[in-house]
């Protein structure tokens, strides 16, 4: 029986296979449907110590579809972090006026702390470098509507596979569904061996590469982050492989006509423009995604939709 | 005959704990973690003694004092093979194996700056895991990092 009500979402493992699913189901329901007024009468808290374009707003958007009301900030300097209060007295004064939390935060394990403190539920929203499970749930439900199924899927994650959170949840969520790796980056940003880990632990393969090569012509998802140059601690490596990894239309020639480009935005070049056109881009309707996968998950934690 | 020698190395105590098998590398260490250096009672220690298990060990003995569980759990992190021994009027009264729990809880400080645990007033909380050679790490409940016991600072 799977229950998400009242459970705090604070990493994508929280989460097993079937409640996923679950989730990506009832979002299903909501791009057929999006204006259902199931939360009126109920305020949802948007804690944002730290500044999101596309989290925070698809947050909100999430909010005002079903009918609720929010309250919150969007910035530290706004709440009484800055007179010094503590993470867990905000949360537990925030729970007294709301019926859920969704809470970013930059340090690395707040989101932990805060559900472990909160009467109520809390949903990650980002906390650090650590986590961002609502953004790894619209990537699965965007490489499901594409590819009509999570299952056996070859992907190809691009650029910053070491830094890149988001690269590091869908790992984890994919290898519950069979996926094959196929890792593209320069030789200083590959995937962490502990995130490599998952992928041997659940008996899957990956390949590593340090070109684009010919993963383009047989990925059925090719999911693109951005290379950030201060990652490198020399100037010159970066210099070396910035515009290795830049993905142009003329390259999609021979990709699979259902492969789909995803990229968890904001992107600076990595993608260029002429890609835009091309119908296997997908990264604008994946951002879209995030409302419905997000309305799903506030509405199956707080007990309005099983 | 050869584990009687290396007994004879160090003084024998009246009452008090011997902790044996210690990493001969890590003798020092135990000694700093369980604040020995301050310690107003006889404490007398070995290291680089032949150890047919370890090659080197180290061993300490401590009069008068007995330890909690969970500064036994900090000795378990760099000596997971350590044997604790009791001693009341030259008997042993107790002869055990130190235990790493599975969790750790407040003694070891995240690695992570950035870490909730390093800067806000919430108690430490790890998970020990084991690597895909066998190597014991520490999983940090809060911001999900991984670090090796190399790495471990103690609160």
């Amino acid at each position: 029986m799977i229950n998400l009500k009242n459970r705090s979402l604070v990493s994508i493992t929280d989460y097993s296979k079937e409640d996923i699913l679950k989730v990506l189901d009832i979002a299903e329901d909501f791009e057929k449907d999006q204006r259902q007024k199931i939360l009126t009468n109920h305020v949802i808290a948007s804690l944002f110590f730290e500044p999101s374009t596309r989290t925070r707003l698809s947050f909100e958007s999430a909010v005002q579809y079903l009918g609720g009301s929010i309250i919150g900030f969007a910035s530290a300097g706004t709440s009484s972090v800055k007179k010094g209060e503590s993470l867990k007295d905000t949360i537990l004064t925030v729970s007294n006026y709301s019926d859920l939390i969704v809470m970013r935060n930059p340090l690395d394990g707040s989101a932990r702390l805060a559900s472990e403190v909160a009467p109520v539920p809390i949903i990650n929203a980002g906390d650090g470098a650590n986590q961002h499970p609502t953004q790894c749930l619209l990537d699965l439900y965007s490489i499901r509507k594409t590819q009509g199924t999570l299952e056996n899927i070859h992907i190809a994650l691009v650029g910053d596979l070491k830094y890149g959170r988001t690269v590091h949840s869908l790992v984890q969520a994919l290898s519950l569904f069979n996926a094959t790796f196929h890792l593209v980056s320069p030789e200083s940003l590959k995937l962490p061996s502990g995130v490599k880990k998952w992928i041997k632990d659940a008996g899957l393969e990956y390949f590593q590469y340090t070109e684009f090569s010919d993963v383009i012509s047989f990925a059925d998802i090719i999911y693109m982050t951005r290379i950030q140059g201060e990652r490198f601690p020399d100037p010159i490596e970066y210099e070396k492989v910035k515009n290795s990894y830049i993905l142009e239309n003329s390259m999609l020639e021979k990709s699979k006509e259902t492969m789909r480009v995803l990229h968890p935005l904001p992107r600076v070049n990595e993608i260029s423009e002429d890609v835009d056109e091309n119908p296997r881009a997908y990264y604008f309707q994946q951002a879209k995604n995030g409302v419905y996968v997000r309305q799903a998950l506030i509405a199956a934690i707080l007990g309005l939709k099983k | 005959m050869k584990n009687k020698r290396t007994e004879l190395k160090v003084s024998a105590i009246r009452s008090g704990t011997v902790i044996d098998h210690i990493p001969a590398e890590n003798t020092f260490r135990v000694f700093a973690m369980l604040n020995l250096e301050n310690s107003t009672d006889h404490v007398y220690f070995g290291t680089n003694l032949e150890s047919s298990k370890l090659g080197k060990k180290g061993i300490i003995k401590i009069s008068n004092i007995f330890f909690k569980p969970e500064e036994i759990s900090k000795i378990a992190l760099v000596a997971p093979h350590a044997t604790l021994i009791e001693i009341k009027d030259y008997e042993i009264v107790k002869k055990e194996q130190v235990l790493l729990p599975d969790e750790i809880q407040k003694i070891v400080k995240c690695v992570n700056p950035k870490c909730v645990t390093n800067n806000q007033n919430v108690p430490t909380h790890f998970k020990v895991i084991y690597d895909h050679h066998g190597k014991m790490k520490l999983a940090c409940r809060y911001c999900e990092k991984t670090m090796s016991i190399d790495d471990i600072e103690f609160v």
